[in-house]
């Protein structure tokens, strides 16, 4: 029984953590109704962030669990970060420095070739 | 009453949550993955707005009304399942699976809809994300929703009342993943 006394803890009132929930959904719906494209941004994704933090921490018991389980999450999502960092540039940019993507290499000479028959013309 | 935890452990932890644990370290990278492609694609197509206005923000937020309250049942089914009373943990639970068939059903029609219109997995590449994300993450709902059925049945008869607590953490995590995936795909358009 050890390990009940282990599992044993405080419960946090999960009604009231759910209400607010809902009213950040409601807050992150509302958001793009006003047309401005930063409130946009912080109502989705800061709020998402929030919910996620919330969930974790309060419903997951995050903040109760072993110190090493924060640790093993949070590296996760520092590989998710390297993975993003490392291939962003290859798929955002449409070139850089000795390299150009074939698509945009072809469309511009496309349009090379089209401004030489303009002016040729 | 059985203990609510089973008596094996490593690390620290009963074995059962330690491999939840990384059961979603796990799930992090392949959404994590999938996601930060999105975002990265999504960034470099300005253009991809024409497709994205096509979601319906109101059934996507119903949809995250629905596994935000079925988090809710799965974490007061491990309140109950931690007082020993197995016959709550499992009804809360069950309440627990009737949010996964209600998401599954809406995510249907939805998509129902969708592909009426002409909108397919291979329409365009934002097409091809929505319906990979959605679709594994509604995997994990079904999948998730089909253990919860077995972990049920034990906990109405006071069995196992541990594993009430370890698809718990997994359905939350679900949960997570459709509040980024939500903003995303349905509002950030």
């Amino acid at each position: 029984m050890a390990d009940h006394a282990a599992t044993a803890h405080e419960h946090p009132n999960y009604v009231k953590i759910w209400a607010i929930l809902l009213g950040l959904l409601c807050i992150s719906i509302a958001g793009p109704f006003l047309g401005i494209k930063v409130v946009t941004l912080i109502t989705a994704f800061g709020i998402a962030i929030v919910k996620a933090y919330m969930v974790a921490k309060n419903f997951m018991h995050l903040n109760i669990e072993r110190q090493y389980v924060v640790y093993l999450i949070l590296t996760m999502l520092v590989f998710v970060l390297l993975f993003f960092a490392g291939t962003s540039p290859d798929v955002m940019k449409w070139q850089g420095d000795n390299w150009v993507k074939p698509k945009v290499e072809q469309a511009s000479s496309h349009v090379t070739h089209h401004d030489a028959a303009h002016h040729a013309e | 009453m059985r203990p609510i935890a089973n008596t094996r452990s490593s690390a620290g932890m009963p074995t059962g949550r330690l491999a939840v644990w990384w059961v979603v370290a796990s799930e992090i990278v392949i959404f994590g993955g999938l996601l930060a492609s999105y975002v990265m694609q999504r960034l470099a197509h300005p253009e991809w707005t024409t497709q994205t206005a096509v979601t319906n923000v109101w059934i996507g937020g119903f949809n995250t009304f629905v596994l935000l309250t079925s988090s809710l049942s799965a974490v007061l089914a491990h309140q109950a399942a931690e007082h020993g009373d197995g016959k709550k943990a499992a009804k809360l639970l069950y309440y627990t699976c009737g949010g996964a068939v209600t998401f599954i059903c809406v995510k249907a029609f939805e998509w129902t809809t969708e592909i009426g219109h002409g909108y397919t997995l291979s329409s365009n590449t934002f097409w091809s994300f929505y319906y990979t994300a959605a679709g594994i993450h509604a995997l994990h709902v079904i999948g998730g929703g089909i253990i919860m059925l077995f972990v049920a049945a034990d906990a109405k008869k006071n069995l196992e009342l541990h594993r009430v607590e370890l698809i718990g953490i997994y359905w939350h995590f679900v949960d997570i993943v459709w509040i980024f995936l939500f903003p995303l795909l349905y509002i950030a358009k």
